[in-house]
């Protein structure tokens, strides 16, 4: 790694944290539920991190508790991920008062 | 074969769709469009992911990957269409946890790769300080959030049952306990830096480890369960921090970008719940109310019946209904739209109902239920806006709502000091429908309820709805 990749990454960074920031700025009190629900949905990004951990099997030696370790954290992101968009999702239709057959 | 430019652009991609997502989130007319961005912004990241590696150097633990996707993806479905309205707030602090767990998994992961499989070579130099301390942070603030948020789901359920036996979660808080957080949180931070020197000790692993957990119960105990959703906002913007330290890890764009946008804009989230509830952040994290200790309820009221009630509805012009917690855990929401349908047909009655900000366990619960119900989104008014019309009214029905109508927030005094409340008090009789005169969430005595104009109901919401309906029938 060199010094210019973490500067570019602390760049990044930097740039979203502000961008989050300014992203959200007034939100009507019955929406509050449904986006905290919607950005931690979001959160569970870490998915990424997680796949790229399972994805061991090392040549010279066996990593088998660090993809063990990985696999859970892939189960438990995807719960995130799924889990928070799908239920973010019912509360919506809930508040649009629009009740469609079935889900999605 | 893929490479990194294409996968540069699948991440640039992904990060757009969150960004118009979380923004199309923030208005009623959009927010379903957005949760459809940001679900796609996830396909995207995550197949940019597999196919990055499938076309790199190849995947190795297809069985490990694969299941994770479809045990987890399973898991999560099942659980969020099998949820009960009732049940979404500790669904949503539960998820927020696993998150924070997963970072802190990834970064735990990282790590004892080098430690289990010592032919592996550590990084050197700069790299190895920066995954370090990456790794430290990420485990730090995702342990914190799973504890934290698994104990903010126990504490918005109330308690747990072990054994059969209902355990209420205490709050609990002392003033001193402050600079031991610091401590503990500034002691974190001392161990990850000591950690770059010896990335490979587990003892500094399950220090970090344990304090954070600890941190996150800290965090959480003192605070009473009125303040939980910001808790929960706060947790969510934190899990997101943790995400974003995992990508410090791999320097992968995505995981930084999304992962600091749910931080920072679920840290204006969490202001902006504080500002509908008059708090102040650091009042509601660090200001203890010294524990639940529960006022003995010492003054009684004679309940009245519902055909008492009813003969007071007779007549009536305008009839404001408060609705809270207890309606959405009797689920009489439609037993409340069949009572107004009922009353407006045969008396002509006005009926309104005003929807406290934090009614209920999340705020826009109280919205969600009735728009179940099919109530005229027209007839839910917000507290600032129904509360002038309050003297108007003859009739104030309030349904197992406490906390959210209690004259002690005005005193400026006790846990509710502050918060502005819906003043059902003005108007000229008030009904409430409760099952007893215990304390509400916050733990405190509610004037309302022993107030001369007030007739009590005692019962469980959809009963007495019930009853009141057959009872306004009969008349």
């Amino acid at each position: 790694m060199d010094p210019t990749m973490l500067i570019g990454s602390i760049t990044l960074f930097a740039l979203s944290i502000f961008l989050g920031f300014e992203l959200i700025t007034k939100v009507p009190a019955t929406l509050h539920t449904p986006l905290m629900s919607g950005a931690n949905a979001i959160s569970g990004i870490s998915i990424v991190g997680a796949l790229v951990g399972a994805n061991v099997v090392y040549a010279g030696g066996d990593t088998l508790v660090s993809g063990i370790l990985a696999f859970i954290a892939v189960v438990l992101a995807m719960i995130n991920v799924v889990g928070g968009f799908a239920v973010t999702n019912r509360m919506l239709n809930m508040i649009a008062g629009k009740k469609r057959g079935g889900n999605r | 074969m893929i490479n990194d430019e294409w996968v540069a652009i699948g991440y640039l991609f992904s990060a757009a769709l969150f960004i118009f997502g979380l923004k199309n989130l923030s208005h009623p007319r959009t927010a379903p469009r957005g949760n459809q961005l940001g679900a796609m912004g996830m396909l995207v990241a995550v197949l940019t992911t597999v196919l990055q590696m499938e076309l790199g150097e190849g995947i190795v633990g297809w069985a490990l990957i694969g299941g994770g996707l479809l045990l987890g993806g399973a898991i999560g479905w099942i659980m969020a269409v099998r949820v009960e309205m009732t049940g979404m707030p500790e669904l949503v602090a539960l998820f927020n946890g696993f998150g924070g767990a997963a970072s802190a998994l990834v970064a735990l992961s990282e790590s004892w790769k080098y430690i289990e499989n010592e032919s592996l070579e550590l990084p050197t130099g700069l790299e190895i300080q920066v995954v370090v301390v990456a790794a430290g942070l990420s485990a730090l603030v995702g342990w914190m959030t799973l504890t934290g948020s698994l104990l903010a789901m126990l504490k918005l359920k109330g308690g747990v049952e072990i054994f059969g036996k209902w355990i209420r979660v205490p709050t609990w808080g002392p003033e001193w306990l402050n600079p031991i957080k610091a401590l503990l949180f500034l002691g974190a931070l001392v161990l990850i830096v000591l950690a770059i020197d010896d990335p490979t000790n587990t003892d500094y692993l399950y220090a970090i480890i344990g304090i954070s957990c600890l941190l996150g119960i800290l965090l959480v105990l003192p605070i009473g369960g009125a303040d939980m959703p910001v808790v929960v906002s706060l947790l969510n913007s934190l899990s997101g921090i943790a995400a974003a330290f995992t990508g410090f890890i791999f320097s992968n764009s995505v995981l930084i970008v999304a992962g600091s946008l749910v931080g920072a804009s679920g840290l204006i989230l969490t202001f902006i719940m504080c500002k509908a509830m008059n708090r102040q952040l650091k009042d509601v994290l660090f200001k203890s109310f010294g524990g639940s200790d529960k006022e003995q309820v010492t003054r009684t009221k004679v309940g009245s019946d519902a055909d008492e009630v009813a003969m007071m509805i007779d007549g009536a012009q305008k009839i404001i209904i408060v609705p809270g917690y207890g309606m959405a855990v009797s689920q009489c929401q439609h037993q409340v739209k069949e009572f107004a349908d009922l009353v407006s047909e045969k008396f002509d009655t006005e009926v309104k109902y005003a929807i406290h900000p934090v009614a209920g366990r999340m705020p826009g619960h109280m919205n969600v239920l009735l728009a179940e119900a099919n109530v005229p989104y027209e007839q839910l008014i917000e507290m600032s806006e129904i509360n002038p019309e309050m003297p108007e009214a003859d009739i104030a029905l309030v349904i197992g709502a406490n906390d959210t109508c209690n004259p002690a927030a005005r005193t400026g005094e006790g846990p509710l000091a502050g918060m502005p409340i819906i003043d059902a008090d003005a108007a000229r009789t008030v009904v409430i429908i409760k099952r007893s005169l215990s304390v509400g969430y916050a733990g405190v005595d509610n004037d309302l309820f022993f107030m001369d104009k007030t007739m009590m109901l005692f019962g469980d919401g959809k009963k007495m709805m019930n009853e009141l309906n057959s009872a306004v029938k009969e008349l």
